[in-house]
């Protein structure tokens, strides 16, 4: 039995969205492209490096609005803004994730969680540059001629356009995410999530690589923000307030933060969920709320974590003369080594 | 090697370690011991930079390391386990071993290599040594506990410390595990030239390899010397070694 790769079948798959569905499927694979990016940069702070952020919509919200401001007020082109969104946003991480990684666990998320809230309330407050209550409406959708007079590229809309410029820019993004998570500075961060005291007597800086990984971190959700504010259409304070730092935490959880993929398979699983359940009914909050409640019951693990035990369950049964191959290869099995 | 001197330690007013004075030369292996509560683990983290003395100076190959951070020390040469197992249960073995030899060598700050091709081959040879070669790919928090504490020496090792601290070494272990590990200890000891420091409850062990012992009562040092002088010292013997005998 050959493994399957499963990273390129998913990205063909993607890819094909906007020749094989409608409009709508388009619409949903953008916002579920884009916030994977958001709970994925989250995971390598919660499930990598053992940190519990509950600010991390601040480095969305910041992200959102630099590239915003640079492509409505300034006219720049999208990749440089989306760029500094990233870089803007690592830079506040490293602001802000200076003071953080002097508390440990609850401290930590409180503050985290209280920065969050300054960044909400400066956007909110600041009209002249934000635009305050009213957000930034009407961000300009990047500059995609080029697939326009592309040959198959060329009927679709400019929401196509952008969702395969997404695909690219989101792919880019986990390619780097992972090479990170495979160096050695990813084994570190595994180490101290372990055991931070241990870490300290193995030599480990233990704050100057949480910190690293806070920037890191910040700077993809930076990413993920600018990427969402093109896609809505606008950026609204509410990017940067506490329920959408919440969002990637419920989305890693649900979807397994001991995986590498975990937390793109929940954010998928959290906004289908969310599609469905608001077109059935007005109390989507409170279904939302149970079904979410109910599947954290069903899989403790999270869904990647669970379907693997399924996977190696299944496998270890055929006797050994059956091609036994180690599962834990893409780091599926054992937790995030 | 390392040189104590004057230090104390006081948490709200109980004084854990008071004005001790003690030296370890390169080469030699020390024990300190005493009774629970007699300061062992808060004279041990003192060393170690995981506790900031009230006073006193510690010094390290002749560098002032009084205060410094862990890490710092730890990249100056000095190892330490811990009485209580600690590992990264979440790793698998060769991940442990492998993770120190990545952090102490400085290489942990790299984020573009690949971490699965470092050190190959030095973290294959110490696990070797330690016996646990047919252990790599397992769950370190999977195993045993005697296999746990052979992990964390090998975390200690890969560090290639020239100091190294035991706290505890062969706590929790059966008698035919402790005689394995104080043999296991003596050679590591022996081949790389260490200076060992440790404490030991087992009395047994103490004497089998200690050099040197120390003997701490109540946070004060009371007693240091051969184990012959040790065992004659009338303070130790009303102390310590009276209330077992």
């Amino acid at each position: 039995m050959r493994r399957i790769p499963w990273t390129v079948v998913v990205f063909a798959a993607l890819l094909v969205v906007p020749f094989v569905g409608s409009r709508f499927y388009t619409f949903v694979a953008t916002d579920i492209v884009i916030v994977s990016l958001f709970a994925m940069s989250l995971n390598l702070l919660l499930g990598y490096t053992g940190l519990v952020s509950f600010g991390h919509a601040a480095y969305f919200g910041i992200g959102a609005y630099t590239c915003a401001l640079l492509m409505k007020s300034a006219n720049a082109p999208f990749l440089p803004s989306l760029l500094a969104a990233g870089l803007m946003a690592g830079a506040f991480a490293l602001l802000f994730g200076f003071f953080c990684v002097r508390l440990t666990r609850i401290y930590f998320a409180m503050l985290t969680l209280a920065l969050a809230q300054i960044v909400w309330a400066i956007c909110f407050k600041w009209n002249d540059v934000t635009g305050g209550e009213q957000g930034l409406p009407n961000v300009p959708y990047p500059e995609m001629a080029w697939m326009g007079s592309a040959p198959v590229l060329g009927n679709f809309r400019v929401g196509d356009h952008f969702y395969l410029t997404t695909l690219i820019v989101v792919a880019l993004c986990f390619a780097g995410l992972r090479r990170i998570v495979d160096s050695p500075f990813g084994r570190v961060l595994t180490v101290i999530r372990d055991n931070p005291e241990r870490a300290q007597f193995i030599g480990v800086n233990v704050r100057a690589y949480q910190l690293a990984a806070f920037v890191v971190a910040g700077f993809f959700a930076g990413i993920s923000g600018g990427l969402f504010g093109i896609f809505n259409r606008g950026v609204f304070p509410d990017f940067a307030f506490w329920t959408k730092s919440a969002e990637p935490l419920i989305m890693t959880i649900l979807g397994g933060m001991g995986s590498f993929w975990g937390p793109a398979v929940g954010a998928a699983a959290f906004i289908v969920l969310n599609q469905q359940i608001t077109s059935f009914t007005e109390y989507w909050p409170l279904t939302m709320g149970t079904v979410l409640i109910v599947l954290l019951f069903v899989f403790p693990g999270g869904i990647v974590g669970t379907l693997t035990g399924i996977v190696v369950r299944l496998r270890a049964r055929p006797p050994p003369s059956a091609t036994s191959e180690p599962v834990g290869e893409a780091g599926m099995v054992k937790p995030n080594a | 090697m390392l040189e104590v001197t004057g230090v104390s330690k006081t948490f709200d007013g109980f004084t854990a370690v008071d004005r001790v004075d003690f030296s370890i030369a390169r080469g030699e292996i020390a024990a300190v011991i005493g009774p629970n509560g007699a300061g062992k683990s808060t004279f041990f983290n003192l060393i170690t930079g995981h506790l900031r003395p009230d006073v006193g100076r510690i010094l390290l190959k002749e560098r002032d390391i009084t205060g410094a951070p862990p890490h710092r020390i730890c990249l100056m040469g000095m190892g330490r386990s811990f009485q209580r197992t600690n590992i990264f249960p979440k790793l698998t073995v060769f991940e442990n071993v492998q993770a120190a030899f990545i952090t102490h060598r400085r290489r942990g700050a790299n984020f573009w290599g690949q971490s699965d091709r470092l050190f190959r081959a030095e973290t294959d040879a110490l696990l070797a040594s330690l016996g646990l070669a047919d252990k790599a790919d397992a769950l370190s928090g999977a195993l045993s506990h005697g296999n746990q504490k052979q992990v964390e020496l090998g975390i200690a090792l890969a560090c290639d410390p020239e100091i190294l601290l035991l706290d505890e070494p062969t706590a929790g272990m059966s008698a035919a595990e402790t005689r394995e590990t104080i043999r296991l200890l003596e050679r590591i000891a022996a081949e790389r030239s260490l200076t060992l420091l440790f404490t030991e409850h087992d009395m047994e062990v103490v004497f089998s390899i200690a050099q040197k012992i120390a003997v701490l009562h109540q946070g004060r040092l009371i007693a240091e010397g051969t184990p012959e002088a040790v065992q004659q010292n009338a303070d130790v013997r009303r102390v310590y070694l009276g209330e077992r005998h």
